[in-house]
């Protein structure tokens, strides 16, 4: 069951699409709140995950409950409390910006003096509020992927579902989406669970991380823990002086794994992320000159192709 | 669940009368047929337009040719345009979807009908008018409002079971032309296909009949064709399938 604090429960959930297993045995919970990124390469089963979170396709097997309800039962009551953007914006072309909006906003049953705040508010925060009687149809990718992520938002859901929201756009349209998403998460409390195969967006939004692989769950936490997990961390520094016996000092320190230098950089080897100051003090009590310090970890990407790579 | 139907339809009519490159298609398709149903027939029959029956088999036929163009965009239509998964993941039930677009597409057909039928009657009054106000008889004008109702309904739940299946409003357009067809030209022509001694058979029945009967028993049958198909669609109807294509 979820709990106040946890936004979406799995439980073995599986689903198989004839012979073929689209999901299989995903066991995750997602905390109220955060903004949870569903990674996986293409085919892996995330838009499967998302459908069956909403209800809109029944598992194989295993359960789902998403903000207290079952999914396989209570579909409607998970559909009445979530939004959505999906694989596509699923925009009316031909319909004004404002009038998409109107019918969401009836959909979700909001008053009309509150339905039209509330387009007012969100086209205003995305800067879309000038060109609200354009057919949506003559917007660009970026505008349309906006509009959508406020109607997503319009009847003020505890939780939103979002199935890669920058994939096809250009480098800024997908900045102006991904700062209006974390913002407007920020700003209204709600959870998201955002499907996505982008790395970069991953680290800069979500404060936790799953990961999937053909359908099966293959590393879930905290972006930073990922990375921890991943790669041997190690610290980078440029300078002179590093010689044997300050490198014998730095050693000798519990933390520290090994500590070579490599083309003019000392490279530092640890056991675990620590500080790296009271290493760089050492150095310098020992004579070395310090002129530049790098903690090396993992990028997320990096972890993603290490998941990957392990699981084949 | 009122409210809900009455949600889609407004989308419906406001997507229906926005749709690009529709509003001269649909003025012309419009003139097509309603100059011939209001002004031309009328100004041809004259006071026997609003006393004879023929403007209620008007009516009967008018809505099959009005609310296939409609219906078959209903559902095949937002999965083209990929509207459908969106609309589905709403809070919307699968009941208040299916009888909102289905309700959607009943009263343009039923409406204009009525409308046409209304120009027809001010058609034949102005060139016709003796000196008093001509209407049609009130069993004329009962049978007008229900068959073209009734029609309107049998359109649109033979259109929506159709689109539901459809992969493309092309697809469901070319359907739902074969179903018209049929709908209209199997009976006459399967009629005058039937060997003489059989109509002969049929005239004599047909003579001998009760003729409010017979247009009750016809209503009858129509309503449960209706009812029948609007059963189908809901069958039809599971977002699973709809989502998966």
């Amino acid at each position: 069951m979820t709990t106040s604090h946890t936004a979406i429960h799995v439980e073995n959930l599986t689903r198989d699409f004839g012979k073929v297993r689209a999901l299989d045995g995903l066991s995750l919970d997602v905390p109220a709140g955060i903004i949870f990124g569903f990674l996986g390469p293409n085919g892996a089963g995330k838009t499967t995950t998302l459908n069956l979170l909403l209800g809109l396709l029944e598992p194989t097997a295993g359960h789902a409950v998403v903000l207290g309800f079952d999914t396989r039962t209570q579909a409607d009551e998970v559909r009445a409390r979530s939004g959505a953007l999906l694989e596509h914006p699923g925009l009316y072309e031909q319909l004004s910006a404002e009038d998409n909006l109107e019918f969401y906003g009836r959909v979700y049953r909001l008053p009309p003096a509150e339905r039209r705040g509330r387009i007012k508010e969100l086209l205003t925060h995305m800067g879309l509020w000038e060109r609200r009687r354009d057919s949506a149809g003559k917007w660009s990718k970026g505008m349309k992927q906006k509009l959508a992520l406020a109607r997503a938002l319009l009847h003020r859901p505890a939780l939103i579902f979002l199935d890669e929201p920058t994939a096809g756009l250009d480098v800024q349209a997908a900045v102006a989406v991904r700062d209006d998403l974390s913002s407007l998460a920020a700003r209204e409390g709600v959870t998201v669970f955002l499907t996505t195969h982008n790395m970069t967006e991953a680290e800069k939004l979500c404060g936790r991380v799953a990961v999937i692989r053909q359908g099966k769950l293959v590393a879930v936490g905290h972006p930073d823990e990922l990375r921890a997990r991943s790669g041997t961390p190690h610290v980078e520094i440029v300078g002179r002086g590093f010689h044997e016996q300050a490198l014998a000092l730095l050693r000798a320190r519990p933390e520290v794994a090994s500590a070579e230098v490599h083309n003019g950089r000392l490279v530092i080897e640890l056991h675990q992320e620590t500080e790296a100051a009271p290493l760089v003090s050492l150095l310098v009590s020992a004579g070395a000159q310090v002129e530049e310090v790098r903690h090396g970890k993992a990028s997320l990407e990096e972890v993603f192709l290490t998941l990957m790579e392990e699981e084949k | 669940m009122i409210a809900d139907i009455l949600t889609v339809m407004w989308k419906e009519w406001k997507e229906f009368l926005t749709r690009r490159g529709r509003t001269r298609g649909t003025i012309l398709t419009l003139l097509v047929l309603l100059a011939p149903f209001s002004i031309f027939f009328p100004l041809q029959m004259g006071r026997d337009w609003v006393e004879s029956p023929v403007a209620l088999g008007f009516a009967l036929w008018m809505p099959l040719f009005l609310v296939p163009g409609v219906v078959a965009d209903s559902f095949a239509g937002e999965r083209e345009r990929h509207t459908l998964e969106t609309l589905l993941a709403s809070r919307l039930s699968d009941r208040a979807i299916l009888f909102g677009k289905t309700g959607a597409a009943v009263i343009y057909g039923w409406g204009l009908t009525l409308a046409a039928t209304l120009l027809a009657l001010i058609t034949v009054n102005v060139s016709f008018r003796g000196g008093e106000l001509l209407l049609y008889p009130p069993a004329i004008s009962l049978g007008i409002a229900v068959s073209s109702l009734l029609t309107a309904w049998l359109a649109a739940g033979i259109g929506v079971l159709v689109s539901l299946r459809a992969s493309s409003v092309r697809q469901a357009q070319q359907s739902m032309s074969i179903a018209m067809m049929l709908l209209l030209f199997v009976p006459v022509f399967g009629v005058q296909a039937l060997p003489d001694e059989w109509r002969a058979h049929l005239a004599v029945i047909l003579t001998a009949v009760n003729v409010t009967m017979a247009v009750l028993g016809a209503a009858v049958l129509v309503v449960a064709l209706d009812v029948g198909l609007l059963a189908g669609a809901m069958m039809r109807f599971r977002r699973a399938r709809l989502v998966l294509g």
